[in-house]
C-alpha cells in the first residue's frame, strides 16, 4: 500500500527537477553592468567605434571591465563591483555625450543575471527584485482627470465654433462653463439648426436646449461613455509619454504601470538622482495654439490692469508681454509629430510640426481667416503658460505641416521639439507617493531577509531531525523542496520579490512544517494504538490530509484577500504567501509521502519506523 | 524523542471559565488602549514624509532636531533606527506645501546642513493614498473574516465557524491592543502580519475541531462535549506545541535577524502565534461548549446524504 505507481513517482521527480533548474539562476547573483544604446531606439548604429571609445576611456581611468557584450539593442559593459560600475557610468556618459544637453547615447546602470547562458536560454531567470531590495525610486502619480476633461471640452468648444462657422450658423458665443459647453443663439430656429448639426457631428456630446429670456441656449455635456474614453485615453497617453521621458533618463528596467483608474506607478531601479527624475517626470507641458489679440490699444489696456474679456496677458520667451485670446485653436492632442530642423529659406532653426487630419483642417481654416494676424504657440508647463513663438500668418497653411521658426537656437528647437513630441501629457499629473531606497540599504535588506530565513530553517530542521529521526529527515527534505519550488515559481512568474516577500518565504516555511508535524503525529498515534508500521504510515497520511486541506484553505483566504487589496510591498508578501501555500501542500503531502514510500514501502514486514 | 505523552486527557474545559475571564480582561485592556491611545499609524496610512538617514559616526539627535526645526520642519520627529548610526525622521503632513516639495526641501536640507549624513530611504505618501490604504486594509480584514466563516460553516457547522472567528478576532484585537498600548508603529507589513495571523490561527482551531468532529462521530453520543473537547485538545497538543514552536522559531529568526523594517511585522506575528495557541484551546473550544454543539448537529447532514444514496 505504501507504494506510488510509477507515473506518480516520475511526476514528482520531474516537478522537483524542473523546480530545481528554474530556482538555480538565483544562486548566481547579478553582475553590475553599464548599458549603452543610441537615444533613438531602433535606429541603426555602429557599435564598434563606440566600444573602442569606451575601452579607451576606461583604460585611461584604470577601471577594469570584466566583459563586453554587443547585441542589436546596445552594448553592455560588465564589471566586478558596483563601485566600479558607478564610476564607469559617469565616465562613459561624459565621453559619449560631451554636451549633456544633447545626449546621443543612453548610458544606464543595469544588473545582469550571472547565471550561465544555457539557463537563461530556457527562460530561467533569477527572481525579480523589488525596489526595496535593489534600491531606486518609486513614484505614484495621479492623473488629474478633471483637468483632462476640461481640456477636452475646451477643444470641443473650439471644434463646435468652427463647425457652426462652416455651416454658416450664427451664434452669440460659445464657451465652456464647468463641465458643460454653452452655446447661445438669438432665436430658437437657429438653435434648432445648430442642434441638428452638432448632434450629428459630435456623437460624444449630449445636447440640451434651454430658453433664457430672449436667447436660446444649447448646453452640451459629454456622455458618460465619452467621458470614460477620455479618462482611458488620458491615462494611456500619459503612460506613453512617461515611457518616452524615462528613456531619456537612461533607466535599464523601468516599471510603468497603471494602478487603479487614475494612477500610474513608476519605478526606476538604480536611480538615485531623484531631483532629475522628478524634473523629467513632472514636466506637464501641454501645447496650445491660440490667436494673438493685436487690436490697437488692447495690450496697453491690459498692461494697465484692464485685460479685455476673452483674452489673457502672457509673456513671450524674450520677456515681451503679449495679449492672447482665450479661445484655443488647437491643442497638443492634434499633434502627431514634432521634429527640429531648419527653415528652408532663411536657414534659421525651426521646429516642424505634423498635425492629424482634424488638426490640419482646423489649422487651414484658421490660417485662411486670419492672414496677416499673429498666432501664438503656447507651452503650458506646470500650470504656467509661456508663448514659445508668435509668428505672423503669411498665407493659408494646409496639409497639416506647420513650421515654427524665429528667435530660437538649434538647441532650443531641439528641446521644444522633444517637449512637444514626448512631452505633451494628455492631462496634468501630480506625485502622490514617493519612495527612494539607497542601493546599500537594498543589499542590506536582502542579506537580512536571507539570514532570517536561513537561521529559521536551520532551527526547524535541527529540531525535526532530533524529534522525528528518519521521518524528521523526510520532513526537512520536503520542506527544502518546498523552498526550492517556491523560489522556482517566483522566478518563473517574475513576480516582484520585496522584503516582506522574503519574510513571507520564511513564514511560509514556518507554517508549512505544520502539515508534516500533523502527519508525523498521526503516524505516532496510530503506532501507539498498536497498528502495524505500514498501516500506520498510510493512515497517518490519509487522516491528516483533511486537516491539512482545511487549515491551508483558511490561510489561502487570508492570502487572497491581501493579494486583492494589498499595495506595494505587501502585495509582494501576499504573492509569496499564496504561492507558498500551494507549493507546501504539494511538498508536504506528495514529496514526503514519496520519500517515506521509498524508505519503508519496499519492505512489507518492517518491524519499526524510526519516527523518534 | 517525545515531549508530550499525557496518560489521561487534561481537563482543560474545567478551567474554561477562569481562562475566559482572563481572555475577557486582555480583550478589554486591548479595546481600552485602542480607544484611549489609538494605533500609532505609519505614514503609509496617515500620509506624510519619512526619511531614513545613516552616518559613519553615531548621530546625536538633539542637534539634528534643532537643525530641522530651524529650517522649517518644527513638527519633525526624530529617533534612532536600529543603531545610533541610523535615524528616522518623520514628518506629518505639510498642508501648505505639495507633499513632493516637502521631500525635496528635506533632501536639500540634508545636503546643505548635514553633509556627513546620507539619506538612504525617503518615502512620502499623499493623504488620499493613505486613506485609501487604510480603507483597503479594513475591507481586506472584513473579507478574510467573512471568507473564513463561510468556509468553516460549510466544512463544519455554523457554531464551529462562529466560535473560530470569535477566537481569532480576539487574537487580532489583542495584537492591535499591544500596538496601541505600547504605541508601536502600525505599518502596512504589520497589517499583513495581522491578516496572516488570522489565517494561521484558524488552522489551530480547525485542527482541534477536526478532532472533535471525528471523535463525536465515533462516540455515539455517550461522552459529554466537554470531555470530547478535552480529549481533542490533549491528543493534538503535541502537534500544537511543535508546529507553533517551529513557526515561532522562524518568526523569532525574522525578529532577530530581519532588521528594523521587519521588526514590528515579526513582533505582530509572535504575539499572534502565542495568543493563537491560547485562543484556540481556551476561547474557541470553550465557546463551542457554551454554544452547545452536539453529535446530532454534525451527524444530521451526513445521514441525509446516505439516505439519498440508498
Amino acid at each position: 500500500m505504501n507504494r506510488y505507481p510509477l507515473w506518480k513517482s516520475v511526476l514528482i521527480v520531474l516537478v522537483v527537477i524542473v523546480g530545481a533548474i528554474y530556482a538555480l539562476p538565483n544562486l548566481f547573483g547579478e553582475i553590475p553592468a553599464v548599458q549603452v544604446a543610441p537615444i533613438k531606439a531602433g535606429a541603426p548604429w555602429d557599435a564598434a567605434p563606440v566600444e573602442a571609445r569606451i575601452r579607451e576611456t576606461l583604460a585611461s581611468a584604470h577601471l577594469e571591465a570584466t566583459g563586453f557584450e554587443r547585441d542589436p539593442d546596445g552594448l553592455r559593459i560588465l564589471f566586478a563591483e558596483t563601485e566600479t560600475q558607478l564610476k564607469a557610468r559617469d565616465l562613459i556618459d561624459a565621453a559619449l555625450n560631451p554636451d549633456p544637453k544633447k545626449p546621443r547615447y543612453i548610458v544606464a546602470l543595469n544588473l545582469l543575471p550571472g547565471a550561465p547562458k544555457w539557463l537563461l536560454a530556457i527562460g530561467a531567470k533569477p527572481m525579480y527584485l523589488g525596489l526595496d531590495l535593489r534600491g531606486g525610486v518609486h513614484f505614484l502619480l495621479e492623473v488629474d482627470m478633471a483637468g483632462a476633461i476640461a481640456q477636452r471640452l475646451d477643444a470641443l468648444a473650439a471644434d463646435i465654433r468652427s463647425t457652426l462657422r462652416s455651416e454658416r450658423i450664427r451664434s452669440l458665443g460659445i464657451a465652456r462653463q464647468g463641465n458643460t459647453i454653452v452655446a447661445r443663439f438669438s432665436d430658437p430656429t437657429t438653435a434648432q439648426q445648430a442642434r441638428t448639426v452638432l448632434t450629428k457631428t459630435f456623437p460624444e456630446l449630449a445636447i440640451d436646449r434651454q430658453e433664457n429670456g430672449d436667447e436660446t441656449r444649447l448646453i452640451a455635456r459629454l456622455t458618460p461613455s465619452a467621458e470614460q474614453k477620455i479618462r482611458e485615453f488620458a491615462l494611456k497617453q500619459n503612460i506613453t509619454t512617461l515611457h518616452n521621458r524615462i528613456n531619456e533618463l537612461g533607466v535599464a528596467e523601468p516599471v510603468i504601470q497603471q494602478q487603479g483608474a487614475n494612477r500610474i506607478v513608476v519605478q526606476l531601479p538604480g536611480v538615485q538622482d531623484v531631483a532629475k527624475a522628478k524634473d523629467i517626470l513632472g514636466r506637464t507641458a501641454t501645447l496650445e495654439v491660440r490667436l494673438v489679440d493685436d487690436t490697437p490699444g488692447a495690450l496697453e489696456a491690459a498692461l494697465a490692469g484692464r485685460v479685455p474679456p476673452g483674452t489673457e496677458l502672457l509673456t513671450e520667451r524674450n520677456g515681451r508681454p503679449i495679449l492672447v485670446k482665450r479661445d484655443v485653436v488647437l491643442t497638443g492632442e492634434r499633434l502627431t509629430d514634432a521634429q527640429p530642423g531648419f527653415d528652408s529659406q532663411t536657414q534659421e532653426p525651426a521646429v516642424h510640426l505634423t498635425l492629424d487630419a482634424a488638426g490640419a483642417r482646423i489649422f487651414r481654416d484658421v490660417t485662411r481667416e486670419n492672414v496677416g494676424k499673429r498666432m501664438a504657440i503656447l507651452l503650458i508647463d506646470r500650470g504656467v503658460a509661456e508663448v514659445v513663438t508668435a509668428p505672423v500668418i503669411r498665407t493659408e497653411i494646409g496639409g497639416g505641416r506647420v513650421q515654427i521658426s524665429g528667435a530660437m537656437t538649434t538647441a532650443e528647437a531641439r528641446d521644444i521639439a522633444l517637449l512637444l513630441r514626448a512631452g505633451s501629457l494628455a492631462a496634468p499629473m501630480r506625485i502622490v507617493e514617493e519612495r527612494t531606497i539607497g542601493p546599500s540599504l537594498g543589499k542590506e535588506n536582502i542579506e537580512r531577509g536571507v539570514n532570517a530565513t536561513l537561521y529559521g530553517f536551520l532551527a526547524i530542521a535541527l529540531f525535526m531531525i532530533v524529534y522525528y529521526e528518519v521521518i524528521g529527515i523526510v520532513s526537512v527534505v520536503a520542506l527544502f523542496v518546498n523552498l526550492v519550488l517556491l523560489i522556482a515559481l517566483l522566478s518563473l512568474l517574475q513576480a516582484t520579490l520585496t522584503l516582506p516577500g522574503i519574510a513571507a518565504v520564511a513564514l511560509t516555511l514556518g507554517m508549512a512544517i505544520d502539515a508534516n508535524v500533523l502527519i508525523n503525529e498521526r503516524i505516532r498515534e496510530e503506532l501507539r494504538a498498536g497498528v502495524s508500521p505500514q498501516l500506520a504510515i498510510a493512515a497517518g497520511y490519509d487522516r491528516a490530509f483533511d486537516t491539512i486541506l482545511d487549515s491551508n484553505v483558511t490561510s489561502l483566504i487570508a492570502g487572497l484577500a491581501l493579494l486583492i487589496f494589498g499595495w506595494g510591498p505587501v502585495r509582494g508578501f501576499a504573492v509569496v504567501h499564496v504561492l507558498g501555500i500551494l507549493t507546501s501542500i504539494f511538498s508536504a503531502v506528495l514529496v514526503s509521502r514519496w520519500l517515506v514510500n521509498l524508505i519503508y514501502g519496499g519492505n512489507k514486514r518492517i518491524s519499526r519506523i524510526r519516527i523518534g | 524523542m517525545e515531549l508530550f505523552r499525557p496518560r489521561a486527557d487534561i481537563p482543560f474545559m474545567r478551567f474554561a471559565p477562569i481562562f475566559n475571564a482572563i481572555s475577557l480582561l486582555f480583550f478589554l485592556v486591548a479595546v481600552g488602549s485602542l480607544i484611549v491611545r489609538g494605533l500609532n499609524l505609519s505614514i503609509e496610512f496617515t500620509g506624510g514624509t519619512l526619511v531614513e538617514i545613516h552616518s559613519e559616526q553615531s548621530i546625536t539627535l538633539p542637534p539634528l532636531r534643532e537643525t530641522l526645526v530651524q529650517n522649517g520642519f518644527p513638527e519633525a520627529q526624530v529617533q534612532h533606527f536600529g543603531s545610533t548610526k541610523a535615524a528616522i525622521v518623520r514628518l506629518a503632513r505639510h498642508d501648505e506645501l505639495p507633499p513632493d516639495e516637502v521631500a525635496d526641501n528635506l533632501r536639500a536640507l540634508f545636503a546643505k546642513h548635514l553633509p556627513e549624513i546620507t539619506v538612504t530611504r525617503m518615502e512620502f505618501v499623499g493623504p488620499q493614498v493613505g486613506r485609501e490604504l487604510a480603507e483597503n486594509g479594513a475591507i481586506a480584514l472584513v473579507l478574510v473574516v467573512i471568507g473564513i466563516m463561510i468556509y468553516l460553516a460549510i466544512r463544519f457547522e455554523w457554531r464551529f465557524s462562529v466560535a473560530a472567528i470569535i477566537a481569532n478576532l480576539h487574537d487580532v484585537v489583542i495584537i492591535l491592543g499591544f500596538f496601541a498600548l505600547f504605541q508601536w508603529e502600525f505599518s502596512l507589513p504589520v497589517l499583513a502580519a495581522v491578516l496572516a495571523v488570522l489565517g494561521y490561527s484558524v488552522n489551530e482551531t480547525v485542527v482541534i475541531f477536526d478532532r472533535v468532529r471525528e471523535k463525536m462521530r465515533a462516540s455515539r453520543g455517550k461522552v459529554s462535549t466537554a470531555s470530547l473537547l478535552d480529549h481533542a485538545i490533549t491528543s493534538t497538543m503535541s502537534r500544537t506545541v511543535i508546529t507553533h514552536g517551529s513557526t515561532l522559531a522562524m518568526v523569532l529568526s525574522i525578529l532577530l535577524f530581519g532588521g528594523e523594517t521587519l521588526y514590528y511585522f515579526a513582533l505582530a506575528l509572535t504575539i499572534g502565534i502565542l495568543f493563537g495557541i491560547y485562543s484556540s484551546i481556551f476561547v474557541s473550544s470553550a465557546l463551542l461548549m457554551w454554544f452547545g454543539v452536539t453529535r446530532e448537529s454534525l451527524i444530521k447532514p451526513e445521514r441525509k446524504k446516505e439516505e439519498a444514496v440508498v
